[in-house]
């Protein structure tokens, strides 16, 4: 289990939550399972090829993940639009 | 009282007001995000809105009340063979069966909904296009803007893509061919110009009391097409230039059409300084200048593809686009004379009457 920690308005998207403990040996498939639970998120995070969207940032703990970035128990996966913009 | 609805790069302003005198902001959503488009449709009430988050990707939403809620619209994604996801949505139109309505985005595609924008399918005939992997993209990348419906009859419909040329189809949309012939794209080598599907189409309205009649802004040239968009003849003859992006025809009035030149597509501004809109009321045989009231000094505008509209018909026809400025200019008298109807907003994508 990983902890998906999100912000608005991806936060408001999964029913209000900041944080979900969730299934998945990798990135990709914790998402897959936020998607499950929220239908809402869908196509927020990952676009229709099953791909971290471009400008959306994702940390494992404190460093930076991939779709196939490997979890451990107790990971936190942090969910972070990019710093970028005008 | 008019309502407009306005689509920034911060989000959807609601503005109204009365023709002549500045508009109120009375509400906005999607703030922060990039509104490409907005719209109403007649049939329903409903507003649909094209908003592309630079993190969330491409979306519509739907409401029936422009103050409250907003719900996302569901199916609008590419296929998985597809290189990219969807990028961008660039606009909506009502279709000509109850419920059906169009939207189009890029990379060139087309997407139809038949319960009023709610759900949505890719139209599978376009995307399967043959020459599709030879395609390219204008600037702004290869968006499919203008989708002229043929009023009472849904079979036939007109796309133009930037800068993919203009595509027809007479059975509703389930094939497809080119509606190029005569367009003159001087912005290639002139060996190519001849057989090149690299055409840069900047906008096009079909002339509803004459649908066999469109009218188009090309990137660089003002076109007519007398036949259903088969060939076009250029009408350029007249304008400061033959460079812009937004077009309105008056709905009653099949030899109407309104541009606004910019200067080319080197300098998209308008031209000395000046804001000014031309008008035809002979299909493009001449155009009269109409600036009573716009900015004449130091007013270096650019005015985007989706940022004018109009409302109602005839001499009384309301006309209102915005900037990139963040000004929205309008007429209440079909363009003799002009007002502010707003400033300081976010650079305008869209400017659409509800």
């Amino acid at each position: 289990m990983a902890f998906v920690r999100l912000r608005a308005p991806l936060s408001e998207l999964a029913g209000g939550r900041r944080e979900l403990e969730l299934d998945g040996a990798t990135v990709a498939e914790v998402l897959q399972a936020l998607e499950r639970e929220h239908p809402d998120v869908k196509g927020w995070i990952l676009d229709e090829r099953g791909a971290i969207r471009e400008h959306i940032n994702v940390f494992v703990n404190k460093e930076y993940g991939r779709e196939e970035t490997a979890l451990r128990p107790g990971d936190r996966v942090h969910i972070l639009p990019a710093i970028s913009g005008g | 009282m008019t309502e407009l609805l306005v689509g920034t790069k911060k989000g959807l302003f609601v503005l109204e007001g009365t023709a002549g005198q500045p508009f109120e902001v009375t509400s906005r959503a999607f703030a922060g995000e990039p509104v490409e488009f907005a719209t109403r449709d007649p049939r329903t009430g409903r507003t649909l809105a094209c908003v592309t988050s630079a993190f969330y990707g491409p979306k519509v939403f739907y409401t029936d009340d422009v103050a409250g809620e907003w719900e996302q619209a569901e199916g609008l994604a590419l296929p998985d063979e597809a290189e990219k996801p969807l990028e961008r949505l660039w606009s909506v139109v009502p279709g000509e069966e109850d419920g059906l309505v169009y939207a189009g985005g890029a990379p060139g595609v087309l997407f139809e909904s038949h319960d009023g924008g709610e759900t949505w399918k890719l139209n599978d005939a376009f995307w399967a296009q043959p020459t599709r992997p030879d395609w390219s993209p204008g600037e702004g990348g290869m968006c499919m803007h203008s989708i002229a419906t043929w009023p009472g009859d849904p079979s036939r419909i007109a796309l133009a893509i930037s800068a993919v040329g203009v595509w027809l189809s007479d059975d509703g949309g389930q094939t497809w061919r080119h509606g190029n012939k005569g367009l003159y794209p001087r912005y290639m080598p002139e060996e190519a110009r001849a057989d090149t599907i690299d055409l840069c189409v900047h906008n096009m309205h079909r002339a509803p009391t004459r649908p066999e009649r469109l009218f188009m802004q090309f990137h660089g040239g003002v076109y007519r097409s007398d036949d259903a968009g088969e060939s076009w003849t250029s009408i350029a003859d007249g304008l400061p230039s033959d460079f812009g992006f937004p077009m309105v025809l008056d709905p009653e009035d099949a030899d109407s059409a309104y541009v606004i030149p910019l200067v080319a597509d080197m300098d998209r501004t308008t031209p000395e300084g000046r804001a000014r809109v031309y008008e035809t009321r002979d299909a493009g045989d001449s155009w009269i200048e109409r600036g009573d009231g716009l900015p004449s000094n130091d007013a270096y505008l650019t005015i985007l593809r989706q940022a004018f509209c109009g409302e109602g018909a005839g001499p009384t026809m309301g006309l209102y686009f915005g900037a990139t400025s963040g000004d929205v200019f309008g007429s209440g008298d079909a363009g003799k004379t002009w007002f502010t109807a707003a400033t300081k907003l976010p650079p305008v994508h869209s400017v659409r009457v509800a």
